[in-house]
């Protein structure tokens, strides 16, 4: 069946029958990521219940989100969305006083058409907290896309205002004017206050090259987003600001003249909205996952900005030679994704360039404008790799997948929790497709980070193998 | 609409998930939108399940919302009808998917007439019962469904088993400790001379629920789930139920009474002599009862305990508590809303209070009320008793993946009572050692801490009065903390000083 993989890249497109979290998942991340928020999503008790089985511990750690849970009265329209929204949102004011409310759409809101949308300005004024409405359901999006939806909203909410021809030109005159306005919106924020900002920015003009505004978009653990503006300081690349920020307030500056670029593949809406809405210009690049990408990613961001890239090359085979513990394990190996959040292309990309042959990636929606650069990247380390480039399936059918793994008997399946045990029970290594949503897989750094969780399930069952109770039911697949 | 962080009892849906998924053979089929079909990750991780869990989704999107299922849910059901070939397919939707109000029978009329198994849709109402619920209605269904089905085909059998025989009726996956109680029970009624005719669902066939009738009586262990299915088989093929729960010495014993009892009304006489059996398992085999004689237990007595979960556990837990170890109950009570009659009843006279909500904020607060010596609960109390430190027992579902033991762990029968004394011992030595090493001075390095749930105070501590605060021995200082807090709040003070602190002391007493 792999043999019919050709020289070009070819989508496929199943029956979209697989498992994959529901896109409300995202609250778990950015509720911890963006610090003064609050996360309330508005849903049925399905929606809860899945949070609180797939969130597990954090549960109990008095997260800053909630339900706000639909009963009979709601749906059927006999209580006033409205006025239950504002008790709600005024209880959370009292008990919390976050600096926004993120509403989280479902598949119920979607399906009794609640109009957050319309409401959410309203109350805003009303109860004076910003209100951030992202539809994350279950009816149009997978996974890790429930991020994608919130940060589209936000950037809605990105100081700036949309800047008309003539004001950009003068604008380009003087960096000054800009300074101001930007700190014009920010002065809200007491970290950011002029005086700091440019205490701070003193010396980094020895630094830094002069290049336009840079925001990069996409939810990160502070350390790494750390690391990944240090990789770009490195180059003489100033990051302006994230998206999301640490705080609400702190929300970065975008207009005309920035450009922004995404760390994530599931972005695709966010990409969108910052170049249709907010003006932004897209550098469209690999995402910064393995050292291959993080080194071709750094090297379009300083081909968009005119920059010689330094010591990129010997960074990348450092690296490379550090995990020769690791790469040694995996040469030669297959690697099987089921798909179910989005990261499968990059994922797949590194672990090819890594040694590795790709049966199949299986991914829930393919946006090949955005992933475009990662697209050619995979391509271009196929021929490099001389293997041959794998199938791509769009919505997969998990059913057939489970078909196809039990032909190829790949010697590693990337999986939600649903098949894994399942699969180990019938002699197929598997790791959990989840635990690279969560674990920190981004630049150079952390490259050894992906290759310890691919090779876990390998080094695992090297110790268990000669007991020689690999298969564990009885009856076979 | 309502607040809320954490639910005890999940919704309709998974209760006939797992209620279908727990006989052999059967396939469920979700209406849902992508990632509700969350069960399958449960019963996977959970249990630990070996098997593809029987569940597959046919998956609400965008089309599905503007032009509705259509052919859809018939093709996804006859897909599996060819691929899996299961006895029965059984249809649900989800809390969501309900709300779009399709004519899903109509979907499965038109699916059993194209495929070779059974098709059933679950009929059960998303936004008025929870999952226990769900699941006690969706046995009842399908027990219903095969009997009816025999009926027609004329091959019922009601004739009884040579030998008395029982069903056990709601022995389920994702129950707590359901699989070890299930051999418990087996084990006591093997010791009985009773046949087992069927136990469903779990590893139940569809094909054998006619056999159901061949049985001389019903054992519904759990309150929860399997009363409605005794019910049913009662009133139409006047088969007697026992719903006494055999779990603790007292009750344990009255269920293999009621079971002496099942037999003479059948005029079936035997030389076995219950009675001594009884005692026998009670006094030696058993080591509960002398375990509550022993002096290590004496000093639980008086020991104030709270306790929450199922109503099944629950109650029966109370029970063991109050009657057979002499700890008092302050507050007992449990998430069953829809069965508060039979707990009351139950345990009104072993505790102090009962407390009936699904509100774990509430259950919260009266554990901070009362402040327990140890607390048996759910996952949700083990959790309040963390940020208490209050040592909690795990008792009863909603649990997590390490209330799915894999040594011999029952709640139920004769080695049940043993476990349940262990682990009620347990808690409570544990918190023995900790209150000691907080009075000889262990490693006191603690702040104040609230201890409690809510976060509205307002008060002030100078720095005097929290030193002061600091000087008291560990264990009673959070009582200490709120009993000032309470005295300064209902005499307007907002600043407490070592003063408020006295005064307050001479005020409650404490």
């Amino acid at each position: 069946m792999n043999k019919k993989n050709s020289e070009k890249l070819t989508f496929e497109c199943e029956t979209g029958n697989y498992h994959t979290f529901c896109p409300i998942s995202c609250v778990a991340w950015l509720y911890q990521k963006i610090e003064d928020s609050f996360f309330l999503v508005i849903g049925t008790k399905t929606c809860g219940y899945f949070l609180q089985n797939a969130l597990g511990v954090m549960i109990f750690a008095e997260p800053r989100y909630a339900m706000a849970e639909l009963e009979e009265s709601d749906i059927s329209a006999q209580l006033n969305d409205y006025k239950e929204l504002k008790r709600l949102c005024l209880q959370i004011k009292k008990d919390r006083n976050p600096s926004v409310i993120v509403w989280i759409g479902t598949c119920t809101t979607e399906i009794i058409k609640m109009d957050l949308e319309g409401m959410a300005p309203r109350l805003e004024s009303e109860i004076n907290i910003p209100i951030v409405v992202a539809r994350a359901n279950g009816l149009d999006y997978a996974f890790t896309q429930g991020e994608d939806t919130v940060l589209s909203a936000m950037a809605h909410r990105c100081p700036g205002k949309m800047i008309k021809k003539n004001d950009f030109e003068q604008n380009k005159k003087s960096e000054n004017l800009f300074v101001q306005t930007f700190f014009e919106f920010t002065k809200k924020s007491l970290k950011f206050t002029p005086e700091n900002s440019f205490k701070k920015d003193k010396n980094p003009d020895f630094l830094y090259k002069n290049h336009s505004n840079l925001v990069l978009f996409g939810s990160l653990p502070t350390t790494i987003a750390t690391q990944l503006t240090l990789e770009l300081k490195k180059q003489g690349i100033k990051v302006n600001g994230w998206l999301p920020s640490q705080r609400y307030d702190e929300l970065p500056f975008l207009g005309e003249n920035v450009y922004v670029c995404g760390v994530n593949p599931f972005l695709s809406r966010t990409a969108t909205t910052l170049m249709r809405r907010r003006k932004c210009k897209l550098i469209g690049a690999p995402f910064p996952i393995g050292p291959d990408g993080t080194r071709a990613w750094i090297e379009k961001i300083c081909s968009v900005f005119n920059i010689l890239p330094k010591g990129l090359e010997d960074r990348e085979n450092t690296i490379w030679k550090s995990l020769e513990d690791y790469l040694f394990l995996v040469r030669g190996k297959s690697v099987f994704f089921m798909g179910d959040n989005l990261l499968e292309i990059s994922l797949a990309r590194f672990l090819i360039r890594c040694g590795m042959i790709v049966y199949e990636i299986g991914i829930p929606y393919m946006d090949k404008r955005f992933q475009a650069a990662e697209l050619s990247l995979l391509e271009k380390t196929c021929v490099f790799m001389n293997v041959p480039i794998p199938r791509i399936v769009e919505k997969p059918d998990n059913y057939n997948q489970i078909q196809r793994i039990r032909e190829l008997k790949p010697d590693l399946a990337i999986t939600g929790m649903a098949h894994a045990n399942p699969l180990e029970a019938r002699g197929i290594n598997t790791k959990w497709s989840v635990e690279f949503t969560f674990a920190q897989i981004h630049g150079f750094t952390n490259a050894r980070d992906i290759l310890e969780l691919v090779t876990r399930p390998l080094r695992r069952n090297k110790n268990l193998q000669e007991l020689g109770w690999t298969d564990l039911v009885k009856e076979k697949i | 609409m309502k607040l809320a962080y954490w639910m005890y009892a999940g919704p309709a849906h998974i209760g006939t998930l797992r209620v279908a998924s727990s006989f052999k053979n059967v396939h469920a089929i979700m209406h849902a939108p992508l990632g509700d079909d969350y069960f399958n990750v449960m019963r996977s991780m959970l249990e630990r399940e070996r098997d593809f869990t029987p569940v597959t989704a046919s998956i609400v999107d965008r089309h599905v919302l503007a032009r509705g299922s259509q052919e859809k849910v018939v093709e996804n059901i006859t897909r599996k009808d060819k691929e899996e070939s299961p006895d029965l397919i059984l249809l649900t939707p989800t809390c969501t998917s309900s709300i779009l109000q399709e004519d899903l029978q109509n979907f499965v009329n038109r699916a059993s007439l194209e495929s070779h198994c059974d098709v059933l849709l679950a009929d059960v109402n998303h936004y008025r019962v929870n999952e226990l619920q769900a699941a006690d209605r969706t046995l009842e269904q399908v027990v219903r469904f095969y009997i009816e089905k025999s009926k027609k085909q004329n091959n019922l059998d009601l004739k009884k088993t040579k030998k008395p025989s029982a069903n056990i009726l709601g022995i389920f996956t994702l129950g707590f400790h359901n699989q070890h109680d299930c051999r418990e029970l087996k084990r006591l009624l093997t010791d009985l001379g009773i046949e087992i005719n069927e136990i469903i669902p779990e590893g139940g066939s569809v094909e054998n629920l006619k056999n159901l009738t061949k049985a001389w009586f019903n054992i519904v262990p759990y309150r929860e789930v399997g009363l409605m299915t005794a019910k049913f088989l009662e009133k139409d093929f006047n088969i007697p139920y026992i719903k006494t729960i055999p779990m603790g010495l007292v009750d344990t014993g009255n269920f293999i009474l009621e079971i002496e009892k099942i037999f003479k009304n059948y005029n079936y006489f035997t030389n076995f002599d219950f009675k001594s059996y009884i005692d026998k398992q009670t006094r030696f085999i058993s080591q509960a009862a002398w375990f509550s004689r022993s002096i290590d237990c004496q000093n639980l007595t008086g020991k104030k305990v709270v306790v929450f979960g199922d109503s099944t556990h629950a109650a029966s837990i109370t029970k063991i508590l109050s009657r057979e170890m002499g700890v008092r109950v302050s507050c007992c009570g449990t998430y069953c809303k829809n069965d508060s009659d039979w707990f009351r009843e139950q345990v009104q006279n072993f505790c102090d209070e009962i407390l009936i909500t699904d509100d774990h904020t509430q259950v919260g607060n009266m554990i901070t009320r009362i402040e327990p010596a140890a607390i048996f609960g759910t996952q949700m109390e083990r959790h309040i008793g963390k940020r208490l430190d209050i040592p909690c027992g795990v008792i009863s579902a909603p649990v997590h993946i390490q209330n799915f033991p894999l040594g011999y762990r029952p709640f139920l029968g004769y080695e049940g009572t043993n476990q349940i004394a262990d682990l009620i011992y347990n808690s409570f030595t544990l918190g023995m050692e900790d209150h000691l090493l907080e009075i000889f001075g262990g490693h006191d390095t603690k702040e104040v801490i609230t201890k409690s749930l809510s976060n509205d105070s307002n008060l002030n501590w100078t720095l005097e009065a929290l030193s002061e605060l600091n000087k008291i021995p560990g264990f009673v200082r959070g009582k200490i903390k709120r009993n000032t807090e309470k005295f300064a709040r209902e005499n307007s003070i907002y600043q407490i000083t070592v003063e408020v602190m006295y005064a307050a002391k001479e005020a409650i007493g404490t």
